[in-house]
C-alpha cells in the first residue's frame, strides 16, 4: 500500500475544482440554515438550475458563455422566488420536504423526454465549456507541487471557483456584519421578536432564500464549465445531504464553515475511498469488493452526518450555542 | 481548541505540500476506451472473452482487448480524436446468443485531452415482458428511457391505446387504486411519527426498501446470510423467552447468564452458518419460499389469516391460562403461541417471508426509536438536528443495504408472470387483487386499533397535543415506541406489496419517499387517516396522470399537487389549522 500516493490523492481532491465548487454551493446552504434556519434540502436544485442555465444556452441554443451565466444565475433566483413564496410563510418542516421534493421534481422534468429538445434528457448536454477553456491563461501542461499536480484546464477551474469561494466568503462576512445580518440572526434566534419590532419576516427570509439560491446556481454553472456536460442524473439528492455534512463538519453560521467543511470533507472521503481501495488490492476486505466501495462511502457520509450530530453538532470551528437553536 | 484544530490541519497540509514527491508520478496524461460489460442473468457479474476493437477516423485499427473476467476491457488511444468501438458478436458466449446489444454493437466516441471515455454495451431481452406492442421499432435511445425510467421506480401502466376512453380511465384509475393503496399503507406510519414526535423521518423509505428486502432474502434463500439471521433471530427470542421464564425463579445472576450463553451460541451459530452455509442453501429453500408449494390463492389467504390467527391465539392462550396458571407464566406460553404461529407462518413459504420482514420491520423501528431518537429527544437535541440524524440514518441504512444486496433490480420470485384477469373494461394481474385485499384489510384493521383500542387511543391522543397527553396520564415515551414499531411494520408491508407491484431495488423506498411526503401533506401532516387518503388520492393522480402526459412526469405530478396543496390549504385535507405555525 503506497500511503504517500493515498495521502496525495486526497490532497489533490481535498483543494481541487469539485471541492471548491461544493465549497461554493455550502455558502448559500450556509445562508440558508446557518444564518436564516431555513431548512433548504434542495440546494442541489438550485444546482440544477445554475448548470441547464449555461447547457441550455449554450449547448441549445449557441449562445455565448456570458448569457448562459447570467441565465444560470437568474434560474438560481427564479426558482427560489417560486420555493419560497409558497413555503415560507409556513412552519420550517414544510420547507424541508417541499424543497426536496420541488429539487427532484425539477430533476424528473429536466429528464423526461418531452424536454429532450431543450434539455437533452437523459442524455444531457455536452461541449459546454469552449469559452471558458479560451480565456484560459495557463498553456497546456500539469501544474502543481511534488505529486500534486492539476492539468491547465482544471487549474483554472480552481483558480475561477476558489476566487469565487473567497469573494462569496467576504459577501456572506459583510452581509452578516450588516443591520440587514442582524435581522436575519434574530430570524433563527426568535423570529417572533423580529415581527415584534416591525420587520417582515416574510420578506427578509425571502431574500435570504434568494442570496442562498444564487450560490447553489452558480456552483452549479461552475460544474458545468468544469465538466464540459452535463446530465440531470447527477443532481441526485444525495448531493443535497453531501452539502449538509460538509456544512455541519465545518461549522454552520460560521464564515469559513463552508470552506473548511468541503476541504476536510473531501480529504477524508478520499483518504477512506483510497484505502480502502488499497486494501481490497491486497485482498484485505473480506466483506466489499470494488463495485461497492462507492456504497461505502455514502455510508461513511450518512455515519459522520449521526456522529456529528450527537457529538459534536458545532462542526470544526463553529459555535456550539449557534446550534442549539430550534426554529418553529 | 478548534482554532487548535485548524492550525493542526493547515499544518499537515502544507506540510503535505512541501514534501517533495519521491513515488513516482504516474502518467495520467493519457486517453483511454474502457468499459465493462455486465451479464444480463446475475447482478454482479461480467461476460468474459468478448472482443472489442477500436478503429479511428481513418479506419484504421488502434487496439483490441477481451473483457476480463468482470467484464471490463481498456483500449489506450495515442491521441485524442474521434473512435469506433466494435464488440466482436461472434465472440458472444453462447448462452447469451437470444441478447440484443444495447446502444448497437458499434459506437462512435470523441475523446478529449486526457480523458478516459466509458463505452457501454449491455445485453438486453429482444422483447419487453410487459408486451407492448410499439417495441419493435423504437429505437435504442428510448429503449435506453425505458430502462432509466423503470429505474426512477416510475412504471408505465399498460394501457390497451385501442380501447375507448372510458376504458382506458377504469383502467387506469385502478392501476391508480393499487398504487395509492401501496403508498398510503407505506405513509400512515410516516404520519404518525411525525405527529407523535414532530420529526420528519427521512429514513422512512428506507425502512420500506428494508422490508421488501428482507422479504427477498426470506423468500429466495440468498445463501448463508438469510440462514445466520434467522439464527441470530431465534438466539435472540429464546433468550427473551427464557429470560422471561426464568424471571424471579433463580438468582439474577444466572438469569443473564443463562441468557447470554444462548445469544454467544446464537452468534457463533449463526457466523458458522454464514461461513460454512454458502450457497448450499437446499434444506433452507425447502423451509423458507418453496414457490410450489402455496398457490398465490393460497399465499394471500396466509397472508390475512395467519397473522390474525396468530394473534387471536396468543390472546386467547392469554385469556384461557389467566386465573389458572401463575400469572407469570402467561406470557411466555403466549410467546410460544406466537413463536408457533410464526413457524407456521414460516412454513406457508413465502408469506413466512413477509411476516418475517414485517416482525424485522417493526423491531428495526422500536430499536431506532429506543436507542438514536428516544436518547436524542432526552438530550434536549432540537428538531432541526433530529432531520438531520434521520437524513443520515437513511444514507446509512440505505448504502449498507446496497452492499449486502447489490444495485439489481429484483422481483419475488412467486410474482414474476402472472396472466390477467378480465373484469369488465379492466384488467388486473390476480397480484393486484391480492395488494387491494391485504392493503385494505391492514388499513381497516389499524383504523379500528385506532379508534377502539387503549393503545390506539393513547397514539391519537399523543398525535393531537404531546403535552396534554402526558399530563392526562398517559405514559408518552412508551407509546412513542409503539408509534414507531406499528409505523416500521407497515412501512416493511408497504414495501413489500410495493415489491410484489412492481420491483425491488435499493432505491425504491427513496423514490416513494417522496410521494409518501406528497400523501401525508396532502391528507395533513400527522393524521393516520389523513396520509391513507392522502396515499390513495396521490396514487390516482400520479396513474391518472399518464392519460395525458409523459409517464415519466407521474412523481412530478404527485408532487406539484404537494406544492399546490401548502398554498392552498397547508394543513392539509384532515388537518388543522393550528399545526401550520
Amino acid at each position: 500500500m503506497d500511503f504517500l500516493s493515498i495521502l496525495t490523492t486526497s490532497v489533490t481532491s481535498a483543494i481541487g475544482p469539485v471541492a471548491a465548487i461544493y465549497a461554493l454551493a455550502i455558502i448559500g446552504l450556509n445562508m440558508h440554515f446557518g444564518y436564516t434556519g431555513l431548512l433548504n434540502f434542495g440546494q442541489v436544485g438550485f444546482m440544477l438550475v445554475g448548470a441547464y442555465g449555461v447547457a441550455i444556452s449554450v449547448g441549445t441554443y449557441g449562445l455565448p458563455l456570458s448569457v448562459g451565466v447570467g441565465a444560470g444565475i437568474l434560474s438560481g433566483i427564479v426558482l427560489a422566488l417560486l420555493m419560497g413564496i409558497p413555503t415560507l410563510r409556513l412552519r420550517a418542516d414544510y420547507l424541508a420536504i417541499a424543497t426536496i421534493a420541488a429539487a427532484e421534481g425539477l430533476r424528473f422534468v429536466y429528464r423526461a423526454p418531452f424536454a429532450r429538445d431543450v434539455t437533452g434528457g437523459v442524455f444531457g448536454r455536452q461541449n459546454l465549456s469552449d469559452g471558458f477553456r479560451e480565456l484560459n491563461p495557463f498553456p497546456p501542461g500539469r501544474y502543481g507541487i511534488g505529486d500534486i499536480t492539476f492539468s491547465s484546464s482544471h487549474l483554472w477551474t480552481m483558480l475561477v471557483t476558489w476566487a469565487l469561494v473567497l469573494i462569496g466568503s467576504l459577501i456572506m462576512w459583510s452581509l452578516m456584519h450588516s443591520p440587514w445580518g442582524r435581522v436575519i440572526k434574530g430570524i433563527r434566534e426568535d423570529e417572533d421578536a423580529v415581527r415584534s419590532l416591525g420587520k417582515n419576516v416574510f420578506a427578509y427570509k425571502l431574500q435570504s432564500l434568494v442570496v442562498g439560491g444564487v450560490f447553489g446556481a452558480m456552483a452549479g454553472v461552475m460544474i458545468t464549465l468544469h465538466q464540459a456536460s452535463v446530465t440531470p442524473d447527477q443532481f441526485r439528492p444525495q448531493v443535497t445531504f453531501y452539502l449538509w455534512a460538509m456544512l455541519l463538519l465545518g461549522g454552520a453560521g460560521r464564515t469559513l464553515g463552508p470552506i473548511i467543511g468541503s476541504v476536510v470533507m473531501w480529504f477524508l472521503l478520499t483518504f477512506t475511498d483510497e484505502t480502502m481501495r488499497a486494501l481490497d488490492q491486497m485482498g484485505l476486505l473480506p466483506f466489499v469488493s470494488g463495485g461497492q466501495l462507492g456504497a461505502v462511502r455514502h455510508a461513511l457520509v450518512g455515519l459522520i452526518l449521526v456522529l456529528l450530530i450527537i457529538y459534536r453538532p458545532q462542526g470544526v470551528v463553529g459555535d456550539r450555542r449557534e446550534m442549539l437553536v430550534n426554529v418553529k | 481548541m478548534s482554532r487548535r484544530l485548524v492550525t493542526v490541519l493547515l499544518a499537515v497540509i502544507a506540510a503535505i505540500l512541501v514534501i517533495p514527491g519521491y513515488a513516482a508520478a504516474d502518467d495520467q496524461g493519457g486517453e483511454t476506451l474502457s468499459g465493462q460489460i455486465s451479464d444480463p442473468g446475475s447482478s454482479d457479474g461480467g461476460v468474459e472473452g468478448i472482443d472489442i476493437t477500436v478503429t479511428d477516423d481513418a479506419g484504421d485499427e488502434i487496439g483490441t482487448a477481451t473483457t476480463d473476467t468482470e467484464g471490463a476491457w481498456e483500449v489506450d488511444l495515442p491521441e485524442p480524436g474521434t473512435y469506433t468501438v466494435v464488440l466482436d458478436e461472434d465472440t458472444i458466449p453462447d448462452d447469451l446468443e437470444g441478447y440484443e446489444i444495447a446502444p448497437g454493437a458499434e459506437q462512435e466516441k470523441s475523446v478529449r485531452e486526457g480523458q478516459d471515455q466509458v463505452t457501454l454495451f449491455r445485453f438486453i431481452e429482444p422483447e419487453e415482458p410487459a408486451g407492448d406492442s410499439e417495441d419493435s421499432d423504437q429505437d435504442e435511445d428510448e429503449l435506453a428511457e425505458e430502462e432509466e425510467a423503470a429505474e426512477e421506480g416510475a412504471e408505465a401502466p399498460d394501457v390497451d391505446e385501442s380501447a375507448p376512453f372510458s376504458h382506458q380511465v377504469a383502467q387506469v384509475a385502478t392501476n391508480g387504486l393499487v398504487y395509492g393503496l401501496v403508498i398510503a399503507i407505506a405513509s400512515v406510519g410516516l404520519s404518525l411519527i411525525f405527529g407523535t414526535t414532530r420529526m420528519i423521518n427521512f429514513a422512512h423509505g428506507d425502512m420500506v426498501t428494508f422490508g421488501a428486502l428482507m422479504a427477498m432474502l426470506f423468500s429466495t434463500g440468498a445463501g448463508g446470510l438469510g440462514n445466520s439471521i434467522l439464527g441470530l433471530l431465534v438466539a435472540v427470542a429464546l433468550a427473551i423467552g427464557i429470560g422471561l421464564v426464568l424471571r424471579n425463579r433463580v438468582p439474577p445472576g444466572v438469569r443473564l447468564a443463562v441468557q447470554s450463553g444462548l445469544l454467544v451460541l446464537g452468534i457463533v451459530g449463526a457466523t458458522l452458518v454464514g461461513i460454512f452455509g454458502g450457497e448450499a442453501t437446499e434444506w433452507r429453500v425447502s423451509l423458507l419460499g418453496n414457490p410450489g408449494l402455496g398457490s398465490q390463492a393460497l399465499d394471500i389467504a396466509a397472508i390475512v389469516l395467519v397473522p390474525v390467527a396468530v394473534a387471536a391465539a396468543a390472546l386467547a392462550a392469554g385469556r384461557l391460562l389467566r386465573g389458572r396458571v401463575s400469572p407469570d407464566l402467561v406470557l411466555p406460553l403466549q410467546g410460544v403461541v406466537l413463536l408457533v404461529g410464526l413457524a407456521a407462518g414460516v412454513w406457508l413459504g413465502a408469506v413466512g417471508a413477509a411476516l418475517i420482514a414485517v416482525v424485522l420491520g417493526a423491531a428495526l423501528a422500536a430499536g431506532m426509536e429506543r436507542y438514536i431518537w428516544q436518547p436524542l429527544r432526552l438530550r434536549n437535541v432540537v428538531m432541526i438536528q433530529l432531520f438531520i440524524v434521520s437524513i443520515g440514518v437513511a444514507l446509512l441504512l440505505r448504502h449498507v443495504l446496497l452492499v449486502l444486496f447489490g444495485g439489481s433490480r429484483m422481483s419475488y420470485p412467486e410474482y414474476q408472470v402472472q396472466d390477467m384477469v378480465g373484469l369488465g373494461p379492466i384488467a388486473l394481474a390476480p397480484r393486484s387483487l391480492g395488494i387491494m385485499a391485504i392493503a385494505v384489510l391492514v388499513l381497516v384493521a389499524v383504523a379500528c386499533m385506532l379508534q377502539f383500542t387503549r393503545v390506539g387511543k393513547a397514539m391519537r391522543a399523543v398525535s393531537d397535543n404531546r403535552d396534554l397527553a402526558e399530563s392526562s396520564g398517559i405514559d408518552v415515551a412508551r407509546i412513542t415506541l409503539y408509534v414507531w414499531t406499528l409505523g416500521g411494520g407497515l412501512s416493511a408491508l408497504g414495501g413489500i406489496l410495493a415489491g410484489v407491484h412492481q420491483i425491488v431495488h435499493w432505491q425504491m423506498g427513496f423514490h416513494l419517499l417522496l410521494l409518501m411526503f406528497a400523501a401525508v401533506i396532502l391528507g395533513g401532516l400527522g393524521t393516520a387517516y389523513g396520509a391513507m387518503v392522502g396515499g390513495i388520492a396521490i396514487g390516482m393522480v400520479a396513474m391518472m396522470s399518464t392519460l395525458w402526459f409523459p409517464h415519466q412526469l407521474m412523481q412530478a405530478w404527485a408532487l406539484a399537487i404537494m406544492i399546490i396543496m401548502l398554498l392552498v390549504r397547508p394543513q392539509g385535507l384532515l388537518g388543522r389549522r393550528e399545526r401550520i405555525g
